[in-house]
Formats: structure tokens, C-alpha cells, sequence
């Protein structure tokens, strides 16, 4: 039989705000166990917490950005049970009023568009990090992490292949490292993934009996992941089995998936109003002011590159990889006048650049303008194209603007024919050989005189005036 | 008189005319503590030296006239607010040697406001009692007859301050854990709005229900620490951002027109008969002084019992997961894996009451009764605070009793808990609405036991409370006594 | 509704708290006198009223983003039963 996978994803994203969301610890990560927290992050008695601004803020960007109706009033709640990195034993999360619902993103297909449901988007804290200690009979609790702000992004189940599931995946990525809410690194745990998976008979409308799947930290976890699962679930199916609901871990050093089953709790988390903050409600005029803040999303950004700037579709993907990039390449693009070969540079010496000396784009020593001003010495006959290589890396070396170095090292380009003229019949003098055999038909010789000429200029010369020059001189004895 | 009988503007005057001073006052109450708390037991923990260096601190700064609201007032605590450096126990074995690195926002109010920290008193485990018997610290008994409790949760506090221990102290109410101690001590207890005070640093018991209020001598000193108190704190998200009165104004301020609600729901039954003649005589006196007492109703008054029992608890279960010995307290030794740590910590820790509550909460929010308990009592709490809404479009405040009998036996309701709850009747109801109430001594049975009164007003209206409670108990005709320790 | 003493097992669970069957059946006989009592509500009509969370209704509480102060991993360990090396140890999670 046929068999459709149906594929929904929770993804959490850590938000990029300095303190944690309801304390003013810092959010840094990778500081000494525990430096990071105060009473309140540590569940102690008699504490309370208080909603940091921001993370309502980043939330509703996010929300906006992907097409969701962002509520008016949503509230807190408690989700109760017991785990040594909960210090409070409740998570402080939103659960029958959330802060957005109803939205989607768009990704790409081999069949065209498509567009993935979101479910609905909520803030929560994170908890803590547990170690465990292989050899002894104890683990270690650091709680620097709990607290750290999160969005939870349900989706529906919309997606039908791992491919699509890794697409969405990589879109909401895109989106929330645009947006500058969450740095996105999935090693360090700031964007995680779970996925609901089950099989169906294609056609049949009614969803199978799903498992869901955790611990896969990377895209290409969440899609072998998915692929083995949706393997394995065929099998089972196709023997006349029943899958079991449950929750499977993803083992990537094996890549098989295998159940918590015995080990997993029956879940009754006992979710409540939280009775210590008071409702988050969001005026229209807030709402439009975080509105103003969302910046151009990459994929309106990516057909906006190809319309204007007449950019083939791949280049434009490459260019709006970040943020940053697009907004560079844009820069270089507008100041030079010329987007195709605008691209041709950032794609090219400068991104060799930046992934060579694993620099970030602000950090690149070529600024905008600068590589706009190198374009426009090359379109006007100033330097060759040759020459320009040797004063591209000479900018990035020493910072200096292009005319700078061009002036400094005489490399202007020689169009002064007069002066060539006077070049190409010192090189025809000095190689009275080589010209005997060129004017007894030895034709191919004419590219040595042409390389002589530009050797003798340093370069600099001309090419099109001293092809002139030398068809010229050679053509009449 | 001894100077610790003395009340906070009693002593203000002796501070200023020079005729007492700081530490003299502070040396007479710790010798009453030596000389009664080992039959009252109202204290876990005493801090004299800390309080004999503030109390010379005090008195340098009222030599040179710097004197703050409380400056040289010897106050107790509730052991259920935070102070930092010294333990908090909250009446718990879990607790017994936690030392937060934190002080509750009011303690910090105090501090600064000058007062003196006697100790912290003792009260029922994590505030879950109305008898302070189900401290793990040992019971506290009744100044009045060492053979009853004085009432509970805060029943350290009343007995404190009833037993001149102490000249005023802070307790915390739930269900009426102020009032109802306050009534059965001869005290007067004031419970604020929900929101008034900072509960930051108030150990949790039903984060929607506790407020902390003063329990004091007479009602001046109640204004004279609510003014300390009160106010916006921007740590505590449910405190509300409202201007605060200067409460004293409102001492000794004329009650006539004042209309004061009867309730008559909560007169039908129950109430034992010395303290219906008692509220009858309270009545007389009031309209004397010029008010208007008329009938109103409460009409869901009977469903209070039950939908607080529910909430409070459910609240409760929520608010002591944190007690799961990883980061402070109580652990169990000897646990083989995780699972069996926190069930052994847990049940050896809290005591039966703290874990009737957890059981009761727990299974109120479980999966399938949910909607029947706690979303069905949350319902009835909305009809509850209406009630009171429109109660408050008759009447400037409601009189009811405090508690329905005075004082029972130590032991005597200890094993029936639905019995101890329902002894809350009366007082529950201000928690549930979020409204203010104080509890005013209005006389004493022919045994000898203390009856108290209770004013209800609505949000906010803490200083109608005070007024009619300071003109009641300046014109009220039964006889001042003090305990006979 | 009636608890029974298995309920209790499993609400004990779930609060992590330890019983003896003896205790068990205390504590099961007590609830249902006090669940006995809460019946009293199915006897008020609540069709379409708002469940009230919280005591006075109030909306938008906020903190800015701002970096206070942490307490140090001396202070948060102090009152630690088990807080060696700068961590809360706990047995052996099995996972």
C-alpha cells in the first residue's frame, strides 16, 4: 500500500533578549554553572516573577511575521511536574490563551508553493541543564539556562515529506535569525525541534497513530530522523501492526530512533492560571509598533532581488543567506549602479574572503561604498580587470579605499596611445628575431608582443589600444 | 505599666519626650518573652542581638531626631516572610535551616522604617491551619487560656502581641489567618487588599488569596504600620500601582452616616450565642455613634467554604512543588534513585495537613476534574466577588462576625480537618473577593474568652475600615483586661 | 464522585509524596468527606461565568530588559543539601 506521511513540528526558539524573562539574570551562555542566577531563577521561597518587556515584544514579532493573529488579551498559566532542572516544579508557560494563533509560512516544493500552518505561538522559560555523571550515582543540575525566554511555534500538521518538514524548518530559522530575536544555534540549544509523526494511507483523510521525536539537533537530524521513522512505521503498517503512540529519541551516532517507553511518565501536567502575573494585553497601537520594526523577510526580499536587480534566482538566494549579506550587497548594488557584477563580487571575492577568515559581514574591511568605488575604476577604463583583483586584496589588507591604492602604486591604466605607441615599438626593436618570424607567417607570435607590451607597462597598459597599436605596426614593415 | 504593654504611638510619645527609650523597651519585651514564652510559645526563632543593636541604633537616630514611622518599635514576624541572614522556617521541617539571601519586600519596608525585629513567630506549616498546631515547631497556646490555641494560621503573631511580647507583629492571611487569630486573642488584625501589600518574600501558600497586614494593640498602631506597608512594589506583579492614604487620618474620624451592612446569610446558624449578643451590643454602639445599620445580603455566602477549599489548596500544591530538596531544605538520605528522593524527601518533610492540602489541590487540577473543581469553585469565586460588588453599592462596610465560636480546645479539631475548615466560615470570603477586613476585639465570655468583630469594606477602602473600627473600640463599653499570664 | 484509594495512590504520585497503605486509606476516607462537602457547588448555577484567577484585574505588569544582579554561585549553592562543585547534585537521573 501507498502511505503519506503527515508531519507536524514544535520548534523553540530561545529568545535574544539580555535577561532571562522573568529576572534580570543575565542570558549569556557558557558561564560558570549557576553565576547566573538570583533568587527568582531559582524557584526559592517567597519569590515572584515579573515579565520581562522585550520578550513580549520579540514574540509578537515573530508572530506578525508569520501571518498570525496576535490576541488581545493572553494569559499565563502553570504546567506542573517534577524535574530536578524545573526549580519552581511548574514551568510558567501559556496554554489556553496564547499570545498569536493562525499563521503560516511558505516554503517551496517540487510541485510549487505551499503553505505550512502555524498552529500557534507562545512565550515560556526555559529550564535548566541536568549533567549526568556516567560513572557515579549522581547528576548535576545548572540552572543558568532556566528562565532563559522562549516562543514555542506549534504547526499544523501540514507536511508531507521530511524534505517539506526540513524547508519549514529552515524557513522559520531564516526568519527569526532576520528578525534578530534568537541567534538560531541549534548545538547550543537555542533552536530546537520535536516533530509529530504518523502514516496514513494515501487518500485516506483520517490521521494515523503518530510517534513523536526528540533530540535532533541539526536540519539533517530532523530529516534522517523523519526518514527513519517513517521507514520504520511502513514497516509495522505493512506486517498488519499497530504503531504505538509514544515518544522516540533520535540516536544520531546510529540514526535509529528508539522509544522512552517505561521510562516516560503518564503525562496529567495539571495546567493552571498563573496566579502570580496578571494577563499581556496588546493594543492595536503596539501591534503597529512592532509592526514598523519587522524588516524585509528573506523570501520577499529574494524575489525582490531577482525583479529589481536582475539577479538569477540562485544568486539571490545566496545574497540574502543573512541579514547582513543582503543589506551589504544591496549597499554595493545601489552605490555602484551595476547589481550583476555587484553580485559577481560579493558572491564571489568577498564571500571567499569572509569564508576563508571565518569573519561575520560587519566585520568585513571592505565597506560598501568602497567596493561600489572599485566597480565603478574598473566600468570606467581606469584599472583592468587584472589590476583590480590586486587592489581588491589590497583594500581588504590595508583598508584603504581603491583610488588611494591606485594612485599610490601608479596603476592607473596607460590609454595615452602616443605614450603606447612609443611602448610597442621599443618591444618590436627589442626582438628583432621573434618579428622576422612573424612577418615570414609565424602569426601566433602576436600574442608574445602583446604580452612583451604589457609586461613593459607593469600591467597597466591599454589591452584594447595596444592590440590596436601592434596589428597596426606589425601589418606594415 | 510596663513599658512593652505600651502601643507604636504610645512609645513615639515616651521616644520624643525622652521619658523611654529604644532599648529600654526592647530589654522589657525580651524579659516578658523570658518570663512567659515557654507557656505561651508564640516565637520559632528569637533575635535579640540583632534587635538590641537596632534598638541602640534607633536610639541614636531619635537623639538626633531622625526618627522613621517605627524607629525603636519592637515588631515580630510571621516565620513565613523572608529574612535575610536569618532562617525561615515557615512552621516547616523542610524549612527548619533555610536561610534566605533575601529580604521580603515589607521586612525591607520595616527596616527602613526603623523597627526593631524581636523574632520570628510561629504558625501553622506553610500557613495550612487555622489553630497553629500543625507548626512543626510545637504549638502556640492561647494568652487567654493556655488550654486553647489562639488561633491560626498567624496564631504566633496574635499571642505575641496579645502577651505583650512584642508591641505589634505581621502575620499573613488566606482564608483569615489575621483576623481570626486577632479575634481570638484580643488583638486587632488587619487584612489589606489584595494588592496593597508586596507579597514579595511571602512564602506562597495561594498566591491569589495571601496578603500580609499588621496584627496590633489597638486600631492606631494597625494605620500607623499599614502606612509602613502599604504600596506599590514593582517586584510583585499582582501589587497595584494605587496612591496610599496617610491611614492615620482616618483615626478618631466621625462615623456619622456612615451605612454599615448585616449580612444576613452569615446570621442563621452556628454562631455560639455570647457572640451574637456581643455583635448585637457592637451594633447599639455603632448606631449610637451616628451609623446606619441596615440588612443586605450575600447570597452565595454558604459556597465560600467550598470553593476556597478548593482553590486555596489547588494553589497550594503548585507552590510547594519548588520543596523538592535540590536547592534548599529538607532532603531525605539514603534515596536510591530520583523518583524515591523526592517522594521520601516530600513526605518526611510536610506534615499530614501540608499534604491533605497537596492531595486535595493535586487531584482538584488533575486531568478529568479539573473543570468540576477548581474551574467550577473559580466560577463561584466570580458570583462570590459580586456579591460583594453590589453589597458595596448599599453600604460603606459589612459587619460580620470573626469567628463563629472562641477559641476551641488544643486538640479538639486536630483530627477532623473538614471541621477546622469550616471554623473559617466568616472570614474567607474577604480573600475570595480580594477585599479588605480587620478583626476588632468586642468583649469577652463569661469564661473569659475574647470575641472579636469583623469590617469588610471594599478594595481599596482600608481607611473606612480604620475609621469605623477606631470609633468603635474608643466608645465600645466592654471592659479593657489583659491576660492573666 | 467518590476518590478511591487507588485515585489516592495515583494523586500521591503525582505529587510526589510517599504513603503508606494506611496512611492511603486515611487520607482517601478524609477527602471524600471534604469532596463530599465541595458537592455543594454543583448546586450553583455557573453557565457562562467567567472563572475569576486572580483578585483585582490588572493587566500589562512589565520589567525592562535590563541585567540585575545574580547572586553568585556561593549564594544560590548555601542552602544546597548536596551543592559540591557548583552544582545541585541529585541522584543519578535514569534516562
Amino acid at each position: 500500500m501507498d502511505y503519506e506521511p503527515v508531519i507536524g513540528l514544535e520548534v523553540h526558539a530561545q529568545l535574544l533578549t539580555k535577561t532571562k524573562i522573568f529576572c534580570g539574570c543575565s542570558t549569556r551562555f557558557g558561564e560558570a554553572p549557576n553565576s547566573n542566577t538570583c533568587p527568582v531563577c531559582l524557584g526559592m521561597p517567597g519569590v515572584l516573577p515579573v515579565l520581562n518587556r522585550k520578550v513580549v515584544e520579540y514574540a509578537m514579532k515573530m508572530a506578525l511575521a508569520t501571518n498570525c493573529t496576535v490576541n488581545r488579551e493572553s494569559t499565563w498559566a502553570r504546567k506542573n511536574y517534577f524535574y530536578p532542572d524545573l526549580p519552581k516544579g511548574y514551568q510558567i508557560t501559556q496554554f489556553d490563551h496564547p499570545l498569536a494563533e493562525h499563521g503560516y509560512v511558505n516554503i517551496e516544493t517540487t510541485e510549487g508553493g505551499k503553505r505550512i500552518g502555524i498552529t500557534r505561538i507562545h512565550m515560556e522559560e526555559d529550564a535548566g541543564k541536568s549533567i549526568h555523571d556516567e560513572s557515579g550515582g549522581s547528576s548535576f543540575v545548572d540552572l543558568n539556562r532556566a528562565a532563559v525566554p522562549l516562543i514555542e511555534i506549534v504547526s499544523e500538521p501540514d507536511m508531507r515529506s521530511p524534505e517539506e518538514a526540513a524547508q519549514y524548518l529552515r524557513r522559520l530559522h531564516e526568519i527569526l535569525v532576520y528578525l534578530e530575536i534568537c541567534d538560531g544555534n541549534m548545538e547550543e540549544g537555542s533552536f530546537r525541534c520535536d516533530a509529530n509523526i504518523s502514516l496514513r494511507p494515501k487518500g485516506e483523510k483520517a490521521f494515523g497513530i503518530r510517534s513523536e521525536l526528540k533530540n535532533m539537533n541539526s536540519f539533517n537530524n530532523v530529516q534522517h530522523a523523519l526518514e527513519y521513522e517513517i521507514e520504520r512505521q511502513r514497516a509495522i503498517l505493512e506486517r498488519g501492526a499497530r504503531v504505538v503512540q509514544e515518544t522516540r529519541l533520535w540516536d544520531a551516532s546510529r540514526s535509529v530512533t528508539h522509544s522512552m517507553r517505561g521510562k516516560e511518565e503518564a503525562h496529567d501536567y495539571r495546567y493552571f492560571p498563573e496566579p502570580d502575573l496578571v494577563p499581556v494585553v496588546i493594543s492595536d497601537d503596539w501591534k503597529d509598533d512592532i509592526l514598523k520594526t519587522i524588516p524585509e523577510l528573506p523570501l520577499e526580499k529574494r524575489e525582490r532581488f531577482v525583479s529589481e536587480y536582475g539577479i538569477p534566482p540562485y544568486d539571490a538566494g545566496v545574497l540574502t543567506a543573512s541579514r547582513a549579506l543582503a543589506d551589504y550587497y544591496e549597499e554595493v548594488a545601489r552605490l555602484s549602479g551595476r547589481p550583476k557584477i555587484a553580485s559577481n563580487w560579493v558572491m564571489g571575492d568577498v564571500l571567499a574572503h569572509v569564508n576563508e577568515t571565518k569573519m561575520e559581514i560587519e566585520e568585513v574591511p571592505i565597506k560598501p561604498a568602497a567596493l561600489a568605488e572599485l566597480i565603478g575604476v574598473i566600468e570606467d577604463g581606469t584599472i583592468s580587470g587584472k589590476i583590480a583583483k590586486e587592489v581588491f586584496e589590497e583594500m581588504w589588507n590595508s583598508g584603504k579605499g581603491p583610488k588611494e591604492i591606485i594612485e599610490n602604486q601608479g596603476l592607473v591604466q596607460i590609454t595615452d596611445a602616443g605614450e603606447l605607441e612609443r611602448t610597442v615599438e621599443e618591444v618590436l626593436a627589442a626582438h628583432p628575431q621573434q618579428l622576422d618570424q612573424y612577418r615570414s607567417g609565424k602569426q601566433q607570435l602576436f600574442g608574445f608582443f602583446v604580452g612583451q607590451t604589457m609586461k613593459a607597462t607593469g600591467g597597466k597598459a591599454n589591452p584594447k589600444i595596444v592590440n590596436e597599436l601592434l596589428k597596426k605596426k606589425l601589418s606594415t614593415p | 505599666m510596663e513599658p512593652n504593654r505600651l502601643t507604636i504611638h504610645e512609645l513615639q510619645k515616651r521616644f520624643k519626650n525622652g521619658s523611654l527609650t529604644s532599648s529600654a523597651i526592647t530589654e522589657s519585651v525580651y524579659r516578658q518573652i523570658a518570663s512567659v514564652e515557654e507557656r505561651v510559645h508564640a516565637y520559632i526563632t528569637l533575635t535579640e542581638e540583632i534587635a538590641m543593636e537596632q534598638a541602640r541604633e534607633a536610639d541614636r537616630r531619635i537623639q538626633e531626631g531622625n526618627g522613621e514611622a517605627l524607629t525603636g518599635i519592637p515588631i515580630a514576624l510571621k516565620d513565613v516572610l523572608c529574612t535575610q541572614g536569618a532562617r525561615t522556617t515557615c512552621g516547616s521541617r523542610f524549612l527548619e535551616n533555610f536561610i534566605p539571601p533575601y529580604d521580603a519586600t515589607v521586612v525591607k519596608n520595616l527596616k527602613e522604617a526603623g523597627a526593631v525585629f524581636v523574632g520570628k513567630t510561629n504558625m501553622d506549616e506553610f500557613a495550612m491551619g487555622s489553630s497553629t498546631e500543625t507548626s512543626c515547631f510545637g504549638i502556640t497556646r492561647n494568652p487567654w487560656d493556655l488550654e486553647r490555641i489562639p488561633g491560626g494560621s498567624s496564631g504566633g503573631s496574635a499571642a505575641a502581641v496579645a502577651a505583650d511580647e512584642c508591641i505589634a507583629s505581621l502575620g499573613t492571611d488566606t482564608g483569615g489567618s489575621i483576623r481570626q487569630p486577632a479575634a481570638l486573642c484580643s488583638v486587632v488584625g488587619l487584612k489589606p487588599t489584595y494588592g496593597r501589600v508586596s507579597r514579595f518574600g511571602l512564602v506562597a501558600f495561594a498566591s491569589s488569596l495571601d496578603q500580609i497586614g499588621p496584627i496590633t494593640k489597638d486600631v492606631e498602631d494597625c494605620a500607623i504600620m499599614l502606612n509602613v506597608i502599604a504600596g506599590h512594589d514593582p517586584a510583585d506583579s499582582t501589587s497595584v500601582p494605587a496612591e496610599v492614604p496617610d491611614y492615620r487620618v482616618f483615626i478618631g474620624r466621625d462615623i456619622r452616616g456612615c451605612t454599615i451592612g448585616i449580612p444576613r446569610e452569615y446570621f442563621v446558624e452556628g454562631i455560639d450565642p455570647e457572640i451574637r449578643v456581643a455583635i448585637d451590643r457592637t451594633i447599639t454602639t455603632l448606631e449610637r455613634l451616628g451609623a446606619r445599620c441596615r440588612d443586605i445580603s450575600l447570597p452565595h455566602a454558604e459556597y465560600c467554604i467550598a470553593a476556597y477549599y478548593i482553590i486555596a489548596p489547588s494553589e497550594a500544591s503548585s507552590n510547594l512543588a519548588r520543596y523538592d530538596g535540590v536547592r534548599y531544605g529538607f532532603r531525605a538520605p539514603d534515596a536510591e534513585n530520583l523518583l524515591n528522593m523526592y517522594k521520601k524527601t516530600r513526605s518526611s518533610g510536610f506534615g499530614a495537613e501540608v499534604k491533605r492540602r497537596i492531595m486535595i489541590g493535586t487531584y482538584s487540577l488533575s486531568s478529568g476534574y479539573y473543570d468540576a473543581y477548581y474551574k467550577k469553585a473559580s466560577q463561584v469565586r466570580a458570583l462570590i466577588r459580586q456579591d460583594f460588588d453590589t453589597a458595596f453599592t448599599q453600604c460603606d462596610v459589612i459587619l460580620a462576625p470573626a469567628t463563629p465560636t472562641p477559641a476551641f480546645r488544643i486538640g479538639e479539631k486536630i483530627d477532623d480537618p473538614l471541621q477546622m475548615y469550616l471554623y473559617d466560615i466568616f472570614t474567607l470570603s474577604a480573600n475570595l473577593a480580594g477585599i479588605p477586613g480587620i478583626s476588632v476585639p468586642c468583649g469577652f465570655t463569661e469564661g473569659g474568652l475574647p470575641i472579636g468583630i469583623q469590617f469588610m469594606a471594599s478594595h481599596f477602602e482600608e481607611g473606612k475600615l480604620l475609621q469605623i473600627a477606631s470609633a468603635y473600640e474608643k466608645n465600645s463599653e466592654h471592659e479593657k483586661r489583659i491576660p492573666d499570664l | 464522585m467518590k476518590i478511591t484509594v487507588q485515585e489516592v495512590g495515583y494523586v500521591a504520585h503525582l505529587a510526589r509524596l510517599d504513603m503508606e497503605e494506611d496512611e492511603k486509606e486515611t487520607f482517601t476516607s478524609q477527602l471524600n468527606n471534604i469532596l463530599q462537602y465541595m458537592e455543594i457547588l454543583n448546586g450553583v448555577d455557573t453557565e457562562g461565568v467567567q472563572p475569576m484567577t486572580h483578585a483585582i484585574s490588572q493587566s500589562n505588569v512589565f520589567r525592562e530588559d535590563e541585567e540585575g544582579k545574580s547572586i553568585g554561585v556561593e549564594r544560590a549553592l548555601a542552602n544546597a543539601p548536596d551543592g559540591d562543585m557548583g552544582f545541585f547534585g541529585v541522584p543519578r537521573i535514569i534516562e
